[in-house]
């Protein structure tokens, strides 16, 4: 794999990762992410259609011109999303009815048209392609990672409704952490999705913080000891 | 000669956040003993646990923050915060309701948003929302008043069941537990009876609910000590009860069989310790004369609404959050001309 491979999966996974930093795609990524299971299909969903307008976008971009790039855009994202609503009323058909507006929505996520006009428009096919995964795995990982704390809070669950996704063999994945119905309500309400995406920012920002700081410490410790050496 | 030149202001009053939180907690004495009177030891447990948890959260969120610990836990804020949410919930309710309640008051709504002073929403307040929407049931089970209750219970029998949920020996949990006047107010009137007759309970002393419209009173007297000792601002309280009662006079003279009584709002859940201790929080309440009365006003109006058309049965908490997000932009219409300028935010003399 060469370095510009490598840079890509770096940035969709973490450092300019959809939702922890760029603050895109918020509506879905908010008002979805109650069960992991919903991320997830969410999450699956929106990787797909990434892939598939970057791959587009990248390979019609010479004869796009500037002017009419954005119908263009929209048009490839709409037929994308359109594709992926079929199939997910054709097989998935309960979580297509628990996701319901929001999988015909993932065609205003900010974060595809941006992919389009950013990176798939001025950059070839394979390249554009390791984008839209990288950026559309980054997005899921955040969907699901924030659909289980909110779940985990809210319903003391893990894996709920696994059956949705997985076909009926998966019902009994569900993990109860704890018992009881004693869960935190507010979790699973929209606030709690605004509180749960604040932490996890800010979580990532504490190990980005603490990476930074390492790798600035043997420069810095340098001149300190430079003069008892 | 020098002489010593100093910034403004120029006139201090001499008071420090401690001084103020100290005479504000000796406030709420007479009002929390009322409490204690009518509703037994649950309410004293409901605030140890919450100013225990809510001591130790900022103690912890200070050290991580790595501000001083000792310094800052003197300022008595926290007491306070803890002291008015361990009031406004049932007594004898599980240990754990008001730990959560604390912890989110003082790590959430205080510090993640930069700690005493920066925080715009009332942290007691935020706690308490947090509680009321996450868990319904336990935070709409109170017990009834002792001027009604069959059986008390004692100190340890209450913190066994605050800890354990067990009760005494054969006592069931009905025979403590009654509806808050405004609950059974909400429920009875949705079931189409008229005031007249919901009144007919001997749940009603003259006013609100029996015990209830006491500690009313008790919050009442304390309020205005803090008025006089300017503590809080006379504006919020007045704006608040006035608007309460204005409104829901109003009402009560259009449709009296459906509206209650202006006493029966004032004296009833959350209004008089919610106007005189909550809604004036100087942090989160608007901070210009004008802007105080529409501050105060807001929140009447809003609680009003929330009690007669909204899913619960009281609403100051909600009132004053909605108005704490007001609250900077009521001081910015409502800026007072400075001397010397034509208009308020006009930098030219």
């Amino acid at each position: 794999m060469n370095a510009e491979y490598r840079h890509l999966i770096s940035e969709g996974l973490w450092n300019n990762n959809v939702g922890l930093v760029q603050l895109l795609g918020l509506c879905p990524l908010l008002a979805v992410t109650n069960t992991a299971v919903n991320g997830l299909g969410l999450g699956l969903a929106t990787l797909f259609v990434l892939v598939a307008s970057n791959v587009t976008v990248s390979a019609v971009r010479r004869w796009v011109t500037p002017e009419i790039r954005i119908p263009v855009f929209v048009l490839v994202i709409a037929s994308a999303v359109t594709a992926i609503e079929l199939l997910m009323a054709a097989w998935l058909y309960d979580l297509y009815r628990v996701l319901g507006i929001f999988v015909p929505l993932i065609v205003t996520n900010c974060a595809i048209i941006g992919r389009a006009e950013s990176y798939a428009s001025r950059n070839p096919v394979p390249q554009a392609a390791v984008d839209g995964l990288a950026m559309g795995a980054g997005f899921t990982a955040l969907l699901v990672v924030l659909g289980a704390l909110r779940e985990l809070a809210g319903h003391g669950t893990l894996l709920r409704e696994a059956q949705f996704l997985f076909g009926t063999g998966a019902a009994h994945w569900k993990i109860t952490v704890w018992p009881g119905d004693h869960g935190l309500l507010l979790a699973i309400l929209p606030p709690g999705a605004f509180f749960g995406l604040g932490l996890l920012i800010a979580i990532k920002n504490v190990i980005d913080a603490r990476r930074a700081g390492r790798a600035a410490q043997p420069v810095a410790a340098q001149p300190a000891t430079a003069p008892t050496a | 000669m020098r002489f010593p030149t100093a910034s403004s202001p120029f006139v201090h009053g001499g008071g420090a956040v401690d001084r103020v939180m100290l005479q504000v907690l000796l406030a709420l004495v007479p009002g929390t003993l009322a409490m204690f009177w009518y509703f037994g030891w649950g309410v004293l447990y409901n605030i140890l646990i919450c100013t225990g948890v809510a001591v130790a959260a900022e103690a912890a969120i200070l050290r991580l923050r790595r501000r001083p610990v000792r310094a800052t836990l003197a300022d008595l804020s926290v007491v306070v915060t803890a002291w008015l949410l361990g009031l406004a919930l049932p007594p004898l309710t599980p240990w754990w309701l008001p730990a959560a309640g604390s912890l989110f008051a003082v790590v959430v709504a205080k510090h993640l948003f930069g700690g005493l002073g920066y925080n715009p929403f009332n942290p007691a307040m935020a706690g308490y929302v947090l509680l009321i929407i996450s868990f319904p049931t336990e935070m709409t089970h109170w017990i009834a008043p002792s001027v009604l209750a069959e059986v008390r219970l004692g100190p340890l029998e209450s913190l066994r069941h605050v800890f354990t949920g067990v009760l005494p020996e054969g006592l069931a949990w009905d025979a403590l537990a009654s509806a808050t006047p405004l609950d059974t107010m909400r429920t009875q009137l949705l079931m189409n009876r008229t005031i007249e007759e919901i009144r007919t309970s001997p749940l009603w002393g003259d006013f609100g609910g029996r015990g209830w419209e006491w500690i009313g009173n008790w919050y009442l007297l304390g309020g205005l000590w803090l008025v006089w000792r300017r503590v809080a601002d006379w504006r919020i309280p007045a704006g608040f009860l006035g608007a309460l009662v204005a409104i829901s006079t109003v009402f009560y003279l259009a449709d009296p069989d459906t509206h209650p009584f202006p006493a029966f709002h004032v004296f009833s859940g959350g209004a008089l310790l919610g106007a005189f201790f909550i809604a004036t929080d100087p942090v989160t309440a608007a901070s210009t004369p004008r802007g105080r009365w529409i501050y105060g006003a807001g929140i009447g109006l809003l609680t009003f609404v929330i009690r007669a058309w909204g899913g619960y049965p009281d609403g100051v908490a909600f009132a004053v959050l909605l108005m704490n997000m007001a609250a900077p932009t009521i001081d910015y219409f409502t800026r007072p001309r400075t001397y010397g300028h034509r208009s308020p935010g006009d930098l030219e003399p």
